[in-house]
């Protein structure tokens, strides 16, 4: 008897983004593939059955980053971490290569992609903090046209995002700046991180905080000063789950010291 | 197979240079579909959970877990599993640096390893200490404590 561990699907690859937007706008139950390595396994737990995936593999518009002579960098959610680590292009933002080169694995990165990593909104991933970080914004289509949400609109609970039933995530646009800052605890090196954050000195000071609630947490320190990213992050009354890993209140400890560390990144990049 | 939804598909892909054509459920992992299907069962399923990267294949000359893709997934692909390393049993100098440098005990693991190592080398044939460790940072050995697989690495890079 063969091994079978997914229930059984239905499975499609189309060609085009209107194609994909047909295919899951017109099947209850469908669901949008992209590198898979986090929802092949959440299928093989049972924990998601969807009853047609979309394979996104097949289209190459998805896929790929430009950077527009404004310094906007627009990237397609089937680019790969791989590909963001190595792309030329995406150096005009250091901080993304950086922080997908922290990510699970050699082989994860070869599959796992940008989009699928924010539209699994998974309290612990690394990009969703990022992308609030760094003002980045999501385009999102459907039958009836596109339409662009912002990324601290764009992550609307655990496992959810703006992306509705029927609509794809087709592009990621990130504007330019280069003073950026990523720190985390994860559990053994580039693994699942137990508190994250990401910070943008360009400009104003934003730090977006991981881990420890359903979204992105955002606080505004008023300098860089580390005791003021401190009262900062206190002031956010955050309230982060307690797990295997580290209780609610070592949590609230260690996102004082990650807001920190990755402030303090950002602001020697900003001053170097 | 294109925009339409299908339970069942016959897929082609090359393995080793040896092309097959098989008609898989969407759901197959391309592990199982390789092992049980096609009976090419070097490459292992160690976790079943793409932790353990036992079951790592290169596929169009990219390193990835067998275990978190569908077969489906890999129509048309060029796949090259722990099987296709040795030609004519002659092994390769990795392969043949595990062996002296005693790089396995149970060999579990080992299918994995070889390929990520493979894969490194091919990319970056003269790896720091750091690049290496960092390239089978996807794969699991519970016997040795990577020390001989490290050094195996190392010594196949500098021959």
């Amino acid at each position: 008897m063969p091994a079978m561990l997914l229930r059984e699907v239905g499975y499609a690859r189309p060609a085009t983004v209107d194609q994909a937007i047909e295919l899951l706008a017109g099947h209850d139950g469908a669901r949008a593939l992209a590198g898979g390595q986090t929802l092949i396994n959440v299928m093989k737990a049972r924990a998601a059955s969807p009853d047609v995936l979309v394979d996104l593999g097949g289209i190459p518009q998805l896929r790929g980053i430009e950077l527009d002579p404004d310094g906007t960098l627009r990237i397609g959610p089937m680019t790969t971490y791989t590909d963001l680590i190595s792309s030329a292009e995406a150096r005009a933002r250091p901080i993304l290569g950086e922080v997908c080169a922290q990510i699970a694995d050699v082989q994860v990165r070869n599959r796992g992609t940008i989009g699928g990593n924010v539209c699994s909104s998974d309290p612990t991933n690394h990009l969703p903090p990022l992308m609030v970080a760094v003002g980045g914004e999501m385009t999102i289509a459907g039958r009836d046209g596109e339409r662009t949400v912002p990324a601290k609109d764009f992550f609307l609970g655990v496992y959810m995002t703006a992306v509705g039933p029927g609509e794809l995530l087709t592009r990621i646009s990130i504007p330019p700046g280069r003073h950026d800052g990523f720190a985390s605890i994860p559990i053994g090196k580039d693994g699942t991180c137990i508190v994250n954050a990401a910070a943008s000195a360009n400009g104003g000071l934003r730090v977006a905080l991981g881990c420890v609630g359903a979204v992105p947490e955002v606080v505004e320190p008023a300098s860089p000063e580390p005791e003021a990213v401190a009262e900062a992050v206190r002031g956010a009354n955050l309230d982060p789950p307690s797990d295997v890993h580290a209780s609610g209140d070592y949590r609230r400890h260690l996102a004082e010291v990650v807001a920190a560390r990755a402030v303090r990144q950002a602001s020697e990049r900003a001053s170097g | 197979m294109e925009a339409s939804v299908a339970t069942l598909a016959t897929i082609r892909v090359e393995i080793n240079g040896t092309a097959y054509e098989r008609e898989v459920e969407a759901r197959r992992l391309l592990v199982h579909f390789i092992r049980d299907d096609l009976d090419l069962t070097g490459t292992h399923v160690g976790c079943d959970t793409g932790n353990c990267g036992a079951c790592s294949v290169i596929l169009d000359g990219t390193l990835v877990k067998s275990c978190m893709l569908l077969a489906v997934q890999a129509d048309g692909a060029s796949i090259e599993t722990v099987e296709g390393l040795a030609q004519d049993e002659e092994l390769t100098g990795l392969q043949q640096a595990f062996s002296d440098h005693h790089a396995l005990q149970c060999g579990y693991c080992t299918p994995g390893m070889l390929m990520s190592a493979t894969a490194l080398l091919r990319e970056n044939p003269r790896p720091t200490d750091e690049e290496i460790r960092r390239a089978i940072q996807g794969n699991i050995c519970r016997c040795t404590g990577y020390w001989n697989i490290f050094e195996a690495i190392k010594a196949a890079a500098e021959a």
